[in-house]
């Protein structure tokens, strides 16, 4: 796994930004004001761990719930082991999946080794999601299955040795 | 491990009850405008919200109003950047748990309540408990399952990703 380690310039820029980015004109000048350094070098900073995959992205995180998107579904495949990885390629790339892993299966309780998160407003349309998936994996799909959530039982954000 | 590394594990939570589910916002265009656009490629730069306002047909300062506006109603979760935990040297790692009904409020506020498990899910499976264990090294979280195991007295199926594929997911408003 690609660790890149921390400096003490990137954790100060984790805690300052934990609860997101202040609401002013020049955010980063904030930021750069309450951690103490200068605003090019905190621009210059997270600029490089975007680049790095550091940072995923910066911008606004919807509330899925509050957009209607109310069935979250984690389908699950069953795929050849030798064309997991070009069809999960494949499959992350659909614009309603939001997550797509491969790991391990549990046998026999877990057949599945492809784990791909869908997001609809109804189940029917999670299903016709995940239908477009089994097409696009064919024959080289085994068996698989739609987990819906019945419930989010706990929800915290990143959490970091500081 | 079992031997009381936690003094609270037992401690009754009311964690096992889903948080409640909002009902959709109300939003109009230009919100709708905001969120289709934004949710990445925020700029870093002196003026973000200057640069991008113009995208969205708004002065900077009515962007930033705005922005507030819907992180307060509850229809963003946050705004910033979203790091990646296992490019900083921390682990996270799926886990699930097959209980059985009569068991399923008490285990599952039993895992709650440990403070590794970040993501918690009741799922219609007969794995239907679905977690995300998360700390500073993957020891750590194994640990933290260990201790689950043994305090539970039921099995906890690891699901560590091999590999992560790539994915934008732009939730339409």
């Amino acid at each position: 796994m690609d660790h890149t380690a921390l400096t003490p310039l990137d954790l100060a820029l984790i805690g300052a930004t934990q609860t997101g980015l202040p609401l002013t004109p020049r955010p980063y000048h904030a930021i750069a004001e309450q951690i103490g350094v200068s605003a090019e070098e905190v621009m210059a900073r997270l600029a490089l761990m975007q680049e790095s995959g550091a940072i995923r992205r910066i911008g606004l995180v919807p509330n899925h719930y509050a957009l209607g998107y109310v069935a979250n579904g984690m389908s699950v495949w069953d795929v050849a082991d030798d064309r997991v990885d070009e069809l999960g390629e494949q499959i992350g790339r659909l614009a309603f999946v939001s997550h797509c892993y491969r790991r391990p299966r549990r046998l026999p309780l877990w057949p599945y080794n492809l784990f791909a998160m869908l997001h609809g407003k109804t189940r029917e349309i999670v299903a016709a999601y995940a239908e477009e998936i089994r097409a696009l994996l064919g024959e080289d799909c085994q068996a698989s299955d739609i987990l819906y959530s019945r419930g989010i039982l706990k929800k915290t954000g990143l959490r970091i040795a500081m | 491990m079992a031997g009381g590394r936690r003094g609270q594990a037992h401690r009754k939570t009311s964690a096992s009850k889903p948080i409640a589910a909002r009902a959709p916002a109300q939003l109009d265009a230009i919100d709708r405008n905001i969120l289709n656009r934004l949710q990445g490629g925020f700029p870093v730069c002196e003026r973000p919200f200057l640069a991008v306002a113009s995208t969205v047909g708004l002065e900077e300062d009515e962007l930033i109003k705005r922005i507030g506006r819907l992180l307060e109603a509850g229809v963003l979760t946050r705004f910033g950047p979203l790091f990646n935990a296992d490019r900083m040297g921390g682990a996270n790692v799926l886990a699930a748990m097959s209980l059985p009904e009569a068991d399923f409020d008490r285990i599952a506020a039993f895992v709650n309540a440990q403070p590794e498990i970040a993501h918690n899910y009741r799922r219609e499976h007969a794995l239907n408990l679905w977690f995300v264990g998360a700390a500073e090294t993957p020891e750590k979280v194994e640990s933290t399952f260990r201790y689950i195991e043994s305090v539970s007295g039921y099995l906890v199926y690891r699901f560590p990703k091999e590999r992560e594929f790539f994915v934008e997911l732009k939730l339409e408003a």
